[in-house]
């Protein structure tokens, strides 16, 4: 039986490097590439070591696909492909391929130049990673080799991020990467056809929780940012330079255009406007609306948004910072936060996930004494928020995937173990499917029941629909007869066996059996032959049935021949010729007018020896 | 499988494709050239247009003075232009079920279509292709009815244009129909989001070929491998400009517009709002500064100027390699952006408004439309058609400029013909189709002669062996390929249960019976049930009433029996007294003590016996010298 293997080597049971290894029809594909924001150490990457002790992954892996540029998705990338080393494809959609190289340069500038690691890759090796990358295109079939394809759909968490459908013959697998099944500010809803793939590998960050509506959450969001603001104090909110971020600002955008406030407004970093503008080039992926509406109003041009500088941190009054990155382990982000934390005045508000040792999972979990570089602690005193405002589908979302994809199997990663044994639960009673949920390293193995790709002869098609009468019932099975030629195990050909000879160079063998049946009939020979065959003529409806002139009756390959005994005139002998393949024997049989001799009992012998 | 031509413009096709059980339309090209024997409109009222004498005939006895007026010797129709649409009596376009468009010049039609034809389908076009033929579309609806005519004569109309979009619009991409065929759309290299289009089931493929190109221009370049191994190749679209060189006709008109410019005059470059625009201003823009037309105020006017030049800076996945570089930093792909930014480009929706206080001579202007009948242009044409300064240069390849001129006549000023057409010429295509190797080409008949003025240029056809089908307006072509077989699926509880044996070295045969099923065109074959057992004392009248199809029928057989073997056989089984008869096909067994005789011969075995379990002996015995079948 064909099987499909699933091993994560990252995001198994957990959030962060996202990494998982697929076998599928004899092809090894791996999806995503990430790194891990809660460790420092070897435990950053994935361990590739699991692939191979040594040398090269190109030979073990047919491609690799990149959902979307998150670095827990992509960054390994450049570790992966340089220093363990990968030159096979690498395929991921065009805004991944453009903000992925700043974003894996930005990690590097931090990991190398800040802290000063050694030992890490080089730009150099960020330029020539990407250069092995094809871009994808949304509901595009790409041919990876003649036997593997894959589908990219649109997934909505962020600026191109995708969700994937990758195919074997008839096997395949679906890796959502990150997804949102509800449209925000700036970008759509994830869709997928019904393709009914073998398994659906899901990401399960919030795998207990429903939010309440979007609006709801908005609409706390603004209160809390414009409380804070009232009284005097400074909102940090540390985001990732893509995505929530842009969401946010335009949410603040209109807030303040609407409320006409005048507090200042910031946003870290160079990497604004350069992500701005990827906003505009790429405006293709965003929302129905702002595509529209590009045009005469580009969203991403912001008025009231400014670049900040380092020194506004210590200004006086109140202001609201977007800051990278969003999960306060480095970077600016950290740097105003320890500025801000002493005075009960100001606010952080979290608007995403935390992975597990960052600061920002240390606060949002209540943590109020926080150990810092060189023994120092730091006393958290400003209000800490949090609002769900990451781009992750909840269990309603992942459910209606679900119902959205038809998969026979479903396997939960990118989530913490707790939560996806609760969702698992859920799953399998409201689907009847089964449900993984491995942990890294640990293989996945599904049976899969592939049906068979044939080539039918057209005419033996036909002929079987034909026979349902002029117009066939399509919901009425039919049952079709033929030989299959299989060469080389490679092709299959279901054709009648008729053509099956004739395809393959064969002469028919003709079997046929003659016996001798004797009757008591005190008709003359023609008489009892004229009594058998119209006799069969009524009962044999629908058949051709001849009564030639030289003495026979002819019932498809059925012969019979009527001639006196020499000794009995009444005894007739009936010669019954007919070939290996009759079919209308039974019928012809139960036709029969007359009583058999006993003992030689025709019927039942050639009944039984036909049936 | 049908082609059903419904264009005779080879390069505003428009062919309805009957393939398997799908109807499927390929584009749906408006003839424009109609226009050119109508007078132009002009956006003020024109003292000599007006002032056109009526045509009467020569003797005096037809006079439509009304309705047709002279102007340097030829007859113009004074009324609202008419369109050549796509022919629609030759088949019912009610029955179409997908369109599918290869660029935005080929979907001009498609309201007539889509809106009087009781139309249920979808239309598939590539997101930049929808996006910017809804803009031509726009300006288009917007020409004709800035200046509306007392007499008209086009089903036009807004509305119309209006309700068609987006409705049934798709973004083109990998598609079933009805699970009968898949349909995806390859870059074909052309304009921005252009496609040509493969239609395949399992076992056939036909690619439509329209308006394509090999020339590195700004859209992503053309997809030519994807097109090998198709039983019928459509081509259309091929270059209108056969003997001219676009980057020869690119040089001069750079070359023109800077002699113009630099003697004080203006230049107007009739042309559609996107498309080879993009070109011309990117050429001007690395070509400006070094021919000192730095000051030289550039101008676009149409009302879809802004959005077109918007709209091509968002498709970078529609673009050649370079420009998605560029994306990629992120920079416009365009240098327009650029133009428009340091103010040496500036968009205007019409001539009126901000354009007529801002206007500064001598400058160049970019506007259409290209026939010169409507648009702005026309403004400009009485404007700038009486000073021999001033300079007209062609690039759409589409109108002959002679034709389009005439209802100007006479005219002062100059006149250059820089027609660029990208397509495909009639060398890259002969090249293109010995790689991709169709079994049968299908063309517009135009490309099987040489064009009518060059009749002695044999090498500006199609010469291919087998010759290309050609096809006019209303012909209906059966296209030559048969269906042998189709695709259909085996379910694994079946296939396990299958017996394969092996006839020859690598193949081997298995006999199937199975019940079919049929849904959307999608066959599996699975297992035929155990009939549920039946009482036995009705067993005799249900197989009467049931005739017993759903049970396997005995295979064919093939093979032969060998003598030696099978008489040792025999005797295993307890028949010794055999008499062998020699005959002239084979021989004649006697099996003395049971009164039966076996005929075996080369292709066939004939066993004539009265008892009932020896001939189940016997026929087992035989078959297994055979092979079923």
């Amino acid at each position: 039986m064909p099987e499909i293997k699933v091993t994560p080597l990252g995001a198994g049971q957990d959030v962060g490097r996202s990494c998982i290894l697929v076998s599928i029809g004899g092809k090894n594909i791996m999806l995503d590439c990430g790194m891990h924001m809660g460790y420092n150490d070897d435990r950053r990457f994935p361990d590739f070591s699991y692939i191979t002790q040594n040398g090269r992954l190109t030979d073990f892996l047919d491609c690799l696909i990149i959902s979307h540029f998150h670095l827990d998705h992509c960054g390994a990338l450049p570790y992966m492909s340089e220093m363990v080393g990968y030159d096979g494809p690498i395929y991921m959609t065009h805004p991944t391929k453009a903000i992925c190289p700043i974003l894996l340069e930005d990690f590097r500038k931090i990991t190398v130049d800040k802290k000063g690691e050694t030992n890490f890759f080089t730009s150099q090796m960020i330029k020539d990673c990407m250069k092995k990358v094809i871009p994808l295109n949304l509901h595009q079939t790409v041919q990876v080799d003649d036997e593997l394809e894959i589908k990219a759909y649109y997934a909505g968490h962020v600026l191109g991020a995708a969700m994937v459908h990758i195919k074997v013959g008839s096997e395949s697998v679906v890796y959502t990467g990150d997804y949102n099944m509800t449209p925000d500010r700036h970008l759509g809803a994830a869709w997928i056809d019904k393709c009914r793939p073998d398994i659906l590998i899901s990401e399960s960050t919030y795998a207990t929780t429903i939010r309440d509506s979007k609006r709801c959450r908005e609409r706390d969001f603004l209160k809390k940012v414009h409380e804070s603001i009232e009284r005097g104090g400074k909102v940090l909110i540390p985001v990732f330079a893509l995505g929530r971020a842009q969401e946010l600002c335009i949410l603040l955008e209109t807030f303040w255009e609407r409320m006409n406030l005048k507090a200042p407004i910031y946003f870290s970093t160079g990497l604004t406007e350069k992500a701005n503008h990827y906003y505009k080039l790429f405006i293709t992926w965003t929302n129905q609306k702002i595509r529209k509406t590009f045009v005469q109003r580009n969203m991403f041009e912001f008025k009231h948004i400014k670049a900040f500088d380092r020194s506004y941190a210590d200004n006086p009054g109140p202001m609201v910072v977007f800051a990278t990155p969003g999960m306060l382990h480095a970077g600016q982000s950290l740097q105003i936060f320890k500025k801000w934390a002493g005075n009960e005045k100001n606010m952080v508000i979290m608007p995403g996930y935390c992975v597990q040792g960052t600061i920002g999972h240390k606060i949002l979990n209540g943590q109020r004494k926080l150990e810092m570089e060189g023994r120092a602690t730091l006393d958290v005193k400003l209000q800490v928020e949090y609002m769900s405002f990451s781009a992750h589908a909840d269990a309603k979302g992942i459910m209606q995937l679900i119902r959205m994809a038809e998969p026979r199997n479903m396997l939960l990663v990118h989530g913490e173990a707790v939560k996806m044994e609760f969702l698992k639960g859920k799953i399998e009673q409201e689907f009847s499917i089964d449900c993984y949920m491995p942990a890294n390293g640990e293989t996945t193995t599904v049976t899969t029941n592939p049906s068979v790709p044939v080539d039918i002869s057209l005419n033996l098609l036909k002929r079987e629909m034909a026979l349902g009468g002029p117009l066939p019932d399509p919901k009425k099975p039919r049952t079709m007869h033929g030989t299959l030629i299989m060469k080389e195990n490679v092709s299959f050909m279901l054709v009648s066996s008729e053509q099956a000879l004739k395809e393959l160079g064969l002469n028919e063998h003709q079997l046929r059996f003659t016996c001798h049946v004797q009757l008591q009939d005190p008709h003359s020979d023609a008489d009892t032959l004229h009594r058998i065959y119209t006799h069969l003529k009524s009962v044999l409806k629908g058949y051709t049935i001849q009564h030639l002139p030289d003495g026979t009756v002819i019932v498809e390959s059925i012969v019979i021949k009527v001639s006196s005994s020499a000794e009995d005139s009444n005894t007739k002998v009936l010669l019954l010729s007919w070939s290996y393949q009759v079919k209308t024997w039974t019928l012809f049989l139960e036709g029969l007018p007359m009583q058999s001799k006993p003992g030689s009992s025709p019927n039942h012998l050639v009944i039984e020896s036909l049936f | 499988m049908k082609l059903y031509c419904l264009s005779g413009h080879p390069t505003l096709p428009c062919n309805v494709l009957k393939f398997k059980s799908t109807t499927i339309m390929l584009d749906c090209g408006l003839d424009t050239t109609s226009v050119l024997n109508f007078l132009p409109l002009p956006l003020v009222h024109s003292p000599r247009l007006s002032k056109l004498p009526g045509w009467v005939s020569k003797d005096g006895t037809i006079n439509l003075e009304k309705e047709l007026k002279e102007c340097a010797g030829r007859v113009f129709v004074d009324a609202q232009p008419e369109f050549c649409l796509p022919e629609r009596e030759l088949l019912d376009l009610s029955t179409i079920d997908v369109i599918l468009i290869s660029n935005y010049h080929c979907m001009m039609a498609l309201p007539y279509i889509t809106e009087h034809t009781g139309f249920t389908g979808t239309v598939y076009a590539t997101e930049p292709t929808l996006q910017i033929g809804r803009l031509l579309m726009e300006e288009l609806v917007n020409f004709m009815e800035r200046v509306p005519k007392a007499q008209s004569a086009t089903s036009w109309k807004n509305k119309e244009i209006q309700r068609m979009l987006p409705g049934p619009l798709k973004d083109a991409v990998d598609k079933e129909l009805f699970g009968a065929v898949q349909v995806s759309p390859l870059s074909s290299g052309y304009s921005l989001g252009s496609s040509n289009w493969i239609i395949q089931s399992h076992h056939e493929k036909v690619s439509y070929v329209s308006g394509s190109s090999l020339l590195t221009t700004h859209p992503q370049p053309m997809d030519q491998s994807s097109l090998k191994n198709s039983d019928v190749l459509i081509l259309t679209g091929l270059t209108q400009m056969p003997t001219a060189n676009p980057d020869g006709m690119l040089g001069e008109f750079c070359s023109n517009l800077a002699m113009t410019i630099r003697a004080g005059g203006n230049v107007l470059v009739p042309c559609y709002s996107s498309g080879v625009i993009y070109d011309l201003l990117e050429c001007l823009y690395q070509f400006i500064e070094s021919a000192n037309l730095g000051t030289t105020p550039f101008y676009f006017i149409s009302p879809i100027a802004n959005s077109s030049l918007e709209f091509s800076q968002i498709f970078a996945e529609w673009l050649c390699h370079n420009k998605q570089t560029k994306v990629y930093l992120p920079e416009p792909p365009f240098p327009h952006a650029e133009l428009i930014q340091t103010n040496k480009l500036k968009h205007y929706p019409s001539i009126h408004g901000d354009f007529s206080s801002e206007f500064r001579q001598p400058c160049v202007v970019f506007t259409g439309h290209p026939s010169l009948r409507f648009g702005d242009v026309v403004h400009f044409m009485e404007l700038w058609g009486k000073s021999s300064l001033n300079t007209i240069i062609f690039t759409e390849p589409d109108f002959s400029y002679l034709d389009a001129l005439a209802p100007y006549q006479p005219l002062a000023m100059k006149c250059v013909y820089c027609p660029i057409d990208t397509r495909l010429n009639f060398h890259q295509v002969s090249k293109l189709l010995k790689e991709v190797q169709p079994l049968h080409v299908v063309c517009p008949e135009q490309y099987t002669q040489p064009p009518l003025t060059q009749s002695h240029r044999s090498d500006l056809m199609l010469e291919l062996q087998p010759p290309p089908m050609p096809y006019r307006r209303c012909s209906v072509l059966n296209l030559p390929f048969r269906r042998r077989y189709e695709r259909i699926y085996i379910l694994p509880e079946l296939a396990n249960s299958l017996v394969p044996s092996e006839i020859k070295p690598g193949v081997s045969v298995a006999t199937v019976s199975a019940l079919l099923h049929s849904k959307d065109n999608k066959h599996t074959l699975q297992s035929v049930p155990k009939p549920p057992p039946m009482p036995p004392s009705k067993k005799r009248k249900r197989v009467i009433e049931e005739p017993p199809v759903a049970l396997a029928p005995k295979p064919m057989l093939s093979g032969a029996v060998a003598l030696e073997a099978f008489l040792a056989t025999l005797q295993k089984h307890g028949i010794t007294e055999v008499k062998v008869e020699e005959t002239a096909d084979g021989h004649i067994l006697h099996l003395q003590a049971e009164d039966t005789l076996i005929q075996l011969e080369e292709d066939g075995t004939h066993i004539v016996c009265d008892s009932e379990p020896l001939r189940t002996t016997l026929r087992d015995l035989v078959l297994r010298f055979l092979q079923k079948l």
